[in-house]
């Protein structure tokens, strides 16, 4: 049984389904909000993991999806952010349907190659577009909840500053010396502004590189794409770039 | 009976064959891209595809060699673990039963390596008896970087990250080994038809 010898090595437990208790709902800008849940056992997750959430319809119909945890590892409460997606079939219902008091059927964590702990120090450069933020937001806030101080930046790229998910939180911990928060608004902006208008570049890029230490790039398939290649050619290792990608599908 | 998730029918049901569309999983048109790095790209006058390890007769090809052996369009459909599947793809590639005829070895498993560090182990027996090739064209295209090009492997009975993108070869394996992500939890088979996602499942 060379196999099974091998694999229990690993000791990897199985990921079970539970149901989680919808206990909060909070609209993050029009089109995002955040499911808060309270667990029964949760085994715990390092910041940039996710989880699968399954519905069930009367007649035994079923869908599931993945989506980012939101919140850190020391929060009470594990949370996902969720972008609803007009065509989607999971979005809409996290999104619209859902209620404080009904239950939420999930599992996890799932992933943890994409994954940050403070004791792996860094600096650490966090790249997120649109709702890839998601799991560099849990990030930031595992720094915060252990009072780390590894020099952080994220660059965040939204269509526009109303598109900005946990925006007010992210101000807040901008107070930290050690934590830089840019913006690159791609589609408007608003008068006077003074961060960055455009798509992210090698020369934006060049800006905000560190010479050493992580990136992780979450966002669409070409926002991933253009920011790995671009982290590349500004002097980034391959294996200094961590990446997790989502398609205009999903839902 | 799962709980009931209340207000919720469902949109997509019944919008493919229900014999090909494996438990979980729904249909997308577009080819999502999922990789954990930046898309690696080794010019083709660097690149070579070996079979290595526990084989008497260890084998290369250079990507001249490589194209020149037969080739084949196959037509299959595609499950990836994060849900989505993909009905009819259409692929170039040559069969692993081809790079396989002459390599005598003994062992069970292979691990599929790749650019970028990627690996995923299979049992042997899942990549002959044209289960498995290594692709080089989709879509009557060669390969784009982004889906793994300019080869990956395509092993469609399993969820898709049994097929390496950007792969280098195969090692023969006497001991099976888990790969990148069957290490970080997923499932060490991974057949999309018995939902075997992750570790335990």
């Amino acid at each position: 049984m060379a196999r099974a010898a091998v694999l229990g090595r690993l000791a990897l437990t199985p990921v079970r389904w539970q149901l989680g208790d919808v206990a909060g709902l909070v609209e993050e800008t029009p089109r995002v909000k955040t499911v808060e849940l309270d667990l029964r056992e949760w085994p715990g997750h390092k910041a940039g993991q996710h989880v699968d959430v399954r519905l069930t319809a009367e007649d035994g119909y079923q869908a599931q999806r993945s989506y980012s945890i939101a919140s850190a590892p020391e929060d009470e409460r594990l949370a996902i952010t969720v972008e609803r997606l007009d065509d989607g079939e999971v979005s809409p219902y996290l999104a619209e349907e859902l209620m404080v008091g009904d239950k939420l059927e999930l599992r996890g964590p799932i992933g943890g190659y994409f994954a940050w702990d403070t004791d792996e120090g860094g600096p650490l450069l966090l790249l997120g577009g649109g709702s890839g933020v998601v799991p560099l937001m849990s990030m930031l806030r595992h720094r915060a909840a252990r009072g780390s101080e590894v020099p952080t930046r994220l660059l965040y790229s939204a269509r526009s500053l109303d598109d900005v998910i946990y925006r007010e939180e992210l101000e807040r911990l901008a107070g930290d010396d050690n934590l830089d928060v840019l913006y690159t608004l791609t589609r408007s902006h608003p008068p006077g502004w003074t961060g960055y208008a455009r798509r992210v570049d090698d020369e934006m890029l060049r800006e905000v590189a560190f010479r050493e230490g992580l990136a992780f790039v979450c966002g669409p398939t070409r926002f991933v794409e253009a920011v790995a290649d671009g982290l590349v050619a500004v002097g980034y290792g391959p294996e200094r770039v961590k990446t997790e990608r989502f398609g205009p599908t999903g839902g | 009976m799962s709980y009931v998730s209340r207000g919720f029918r469902g949109r997509r049901r019944g919008e493919g064959p229900s014999d090909r569309i494996p438990p979980g999983q729904y249909l997308v048109d577009d080819f999502p891209v999922l990789s954990a790095g930046p898309t690696p790209r080794t010019p083709l006058d660097q690149w070579d595809f070996v079979i290595t390890g526990a084989v008497a007769n260890p084998k290369r090809w250079t990507w001249e060699e490589f194209r020149a052996l037969p080739s084949e369009t196959i037509r299959k459909d595609i499950h990836c673990v994060t849900k989505w599947s993909k009905l009819d793809t259409e692929w170039e590639g040559v069969s692993v039963d081809t790079l396989f005829e002459d390599v005598e070895t003994s062992a069970d498993y292979v691990t599929q390596f790749s650019d970028g560090g990627y690996t995923t182990n299979v049992p042997l027996e899942d990549l002959l008896d044209g289960k498995a090739w290594v692709a080089f064209g989709f879509g009557g295209e060669p390969l784009e970087a982004e889906h793994g090009g300019p080869a990956r492997m395509l092993v469609p009975h399993l969820y898709f990250w049994k097929s390496a993108k950007w792969v280098r070869g195969l090692r023969l394996m006497e001991e099976d080994e888990p790969g990148f992500w069957e290490t970080l939890g997923y499932h060490n088979y991974g057949d999309p038809w018995r939902e075997q996602r992750y570790w335990g499942d």
